[in-house]
């Protein structure tokens, strides 16, 4: 699957304490995926290319009067394409065009490829309860490993992006590796590769952090698009897919691309917390009935034989 | 002393004719073979529900317990299923013990003696406990309780596909507190059901009780089975017995 030698792991779900093999061992930059929804025209040459790397079977799609493949990505595929449709506004603020209603604005075609955004702080792997089904490497991507996957479907739970898709026969889930193989071997992922108009781009976190900024600084600068940046959300400590939007306030219109992604709380202060505390006291309860045995003794049925003596409290 | 011949014996009326529990001379018949029987279908179907769940509750126990069942992937697949069986079993319990379950005035009384109940300052229980304390019916009702916890947020745990991310991680937290209040329960029951009171684990295998323990532990219940009074009898005993008690 991948070169061990290039692929560091920095956490394991489900892993009890313990070191983590590799962790720390080398020095590896954190990877990135860049895609510049300004410069991309919608070819779907990058899903094409994911489902051929990946060597996944295709399946009827469904047609709802969009360009969009299918509504959401499925098991055997990572990631698609979304198109919407938006107003923009003179200073290039965008907002939702709502069916029925007058458009009052400019008429905007934007597209998102939307796939596994491999957070910093995935939530799919904090929810996971199986030993190593998924693991984080060192350079930033989350992989999952289907041997030791379940099928619980708690990841799916704790995913913000709801990416994980679960595979009803093989009773596992799937979703985009980043190409973990392909890029453990120095390449890019199969996406960036097929891009034709270089909106996606890969490289370290650091540079195309910088090429997305100095793009977003441009677009406000020079064409007209007064609230452009950068989306790389704080709420997950930041991801290793990366988009330039339009406007960045308003990244809900990208096809429901949250502005502050959320791990649901009870895989983070329950989990990790108030449960293995919960562990702890029912451990003492066993503890508690043992030395109540050994300190107060049964209840006999009465007539017990004769007492000889009672001796109370310590001693 | 006790004979060692069968001198009654109880006829196999509940679930038509089903089994056999013989009563001896100064014994008294506690459980009937049908409330034995669904004990231990609710026993068993807890015990794999809860050891298969636990393996997925925490990392720490999930490589101890995973492989009792064959490995993750059959933990996961088998967990339900033992839950279902686990519910089914409940609903027979919950039928048989429904009404003799029932939360009185009396039960508010023997908890507020909860403390020297456990230090065991009083060696026999007040006139007024029947067939089941107020400690034991607690018990009861936490497992029917949690048992309707644990089907709703079992259903929503299972099929997360059909209810929605939010629903399941909802249920994630509920399934698991049901499941430490259950767990802690189920440490207490098996001590007081074997080690804390001598001769009451037969009353669950074989069914039946001596009177001894009958009038110690259950005086109400004494008294309503066998029309005796149970301070009396326990005086004649001690009388009995000799002096020097």
């Amino acid at each position: 699957m991948f070169d061990e030698k290039t692929l560091q792991i920095r956490s394991i779900s489900a892993h009890p304490g313990g070191a983590i093999p590799g962790k720390g061992a080398q020095r590896t930059l954190e990877v990135c995926k860049l895609m510049d929804t300004t410069t991309c025209i919608g070819c779907k040459a990058c899903e094409v290319a994911c489902v051929e790397w990946n060597d996944l079977p295709f399946e009827t799609t469904t047609f709802d009067n969009t360009y969009q493949t299918m509504p959401d990505p499925r098991w055997n595929f990572w990631q698609l394409m979304r198109f919407n449709e938006v107003q923009r506004t003179d200073d290039g603020s965008l907002f939702a065009l709502k069916p029925g209603e007058e458009q009052t604005g400019t008429l905007m075609w934007i597209f998102r490829k939307d796939q596994c955004m491999h957070c910093a702080d995935p939530g799919c792997l904090r929810a996971c309860p199986a030993d190593g089904a998924i693991v984080q490497y060192e350079n930033g991507i989350v992989d999952f490993q289907q041997d030791n996957c379940i099928g619980c479907q708690l990841c799916v739970s704790g995913c913000p992006f709801n990416i994980p898709k679960f595979n009803q026969t093989t009773k596992k889930v799937y979703k985009c590796t980043l190409c973990s193989d392909r890029v453990g071997q120095g390449l890019e992922p199969a996406c960036i590769k097929a891009c034709p108009t270089g909106c996606l781009q890969f490289g370290t976190k650091e540079e195309m952090k910088h090429i997305a900024e100095n793009r977003a600084q441009q677009l406000r600068e020079h064409y007209g698009f007064s609230k452009a940046g950068v989306w790389d959300p704080e709420s997950v400590n930041g991801t290793h897919v990366i988009y330039v939007l339009h406007d960045v306030t308003q990244p809900e219109l990208y096809g429901g691309l949250p502005a502050k992604p959320r791990i649901p709380v009870v895989y983070t202060a329950w989990k990790y917390f108030l449960k293995p505390l919960g562990l702890a006291t029912t451990i003492l309860g066993v503890l508690g009935v043992v030395f109540h045995y050994v300190s107060y003794g049964p209840k006999r049925p009465q007539p017990e034989p004769p007492q000889k003596e009672e001796i109370r409290g310590q001693r | 002393m006790a004979s060692a011949e069968p001198l009654r014996r109880v006829p196999p009326t509940e679930h038509g004719g089903f089994g056999r529990t013989v009563v001896y001379e100064r014994e008294v018949l506690r459980h009937g073979v049908g409330t034995r029987v669904v004990h231990w279908l609710v026993a068993i179907t807890f015990v794999l529900a809860l050891v298969s769940g636990f393996a997925m509750f925490s990392p720490w126990l999930y490589m101890w317990l995973a492989p009792l069942f064959g490995g993750g992937p059959l933990t996961r697949l088998l967990h339900p299923w033992f839950g279902i069986a686990f519910l089914i079993a409940m609903v027979f319990l919950l039928r048989n013990w429904r009404d003799v379950m029932r939360w009185g005035a009396d039960d508010r009384r023997w908890l507020r003696r909860l403390r020297s109940y456990v230090t065991n300052e009083e060696k026999v229980e007040p006139e007024y406990v029947g067939k089941f304390n107020a400690g034991q019916k607690i018990w009861f009702w936490t497992m029917v309780i949690s048992g309707v916890v644990f089907l709703v947020t079992g259903i929503l745990l299972w099929l997360p596909g059909a209810f929605g991310r939010t629903a399941a991680w909802i249920s994630y937290f509920f399934h698991d507190l049901a499941a430490l209040v259950m767990l802690g329960g189920f440490i207490i029951h098996i001590y007081e059901g074997t080690a804390a009171m001598p001769g009451t684990f037969r009353s669950m295998v074989r069914g039946t009780v001596t009177e001894e323990w009958a009038w110690t532990h259950h005086p109400g219940w004494y008294r309503e089975t066998t029309g005796r009074d149970p301070a009396a009898d326990r005086a004649a005993a001690e009388r009995e017995q000799g002096p020097g008690a």
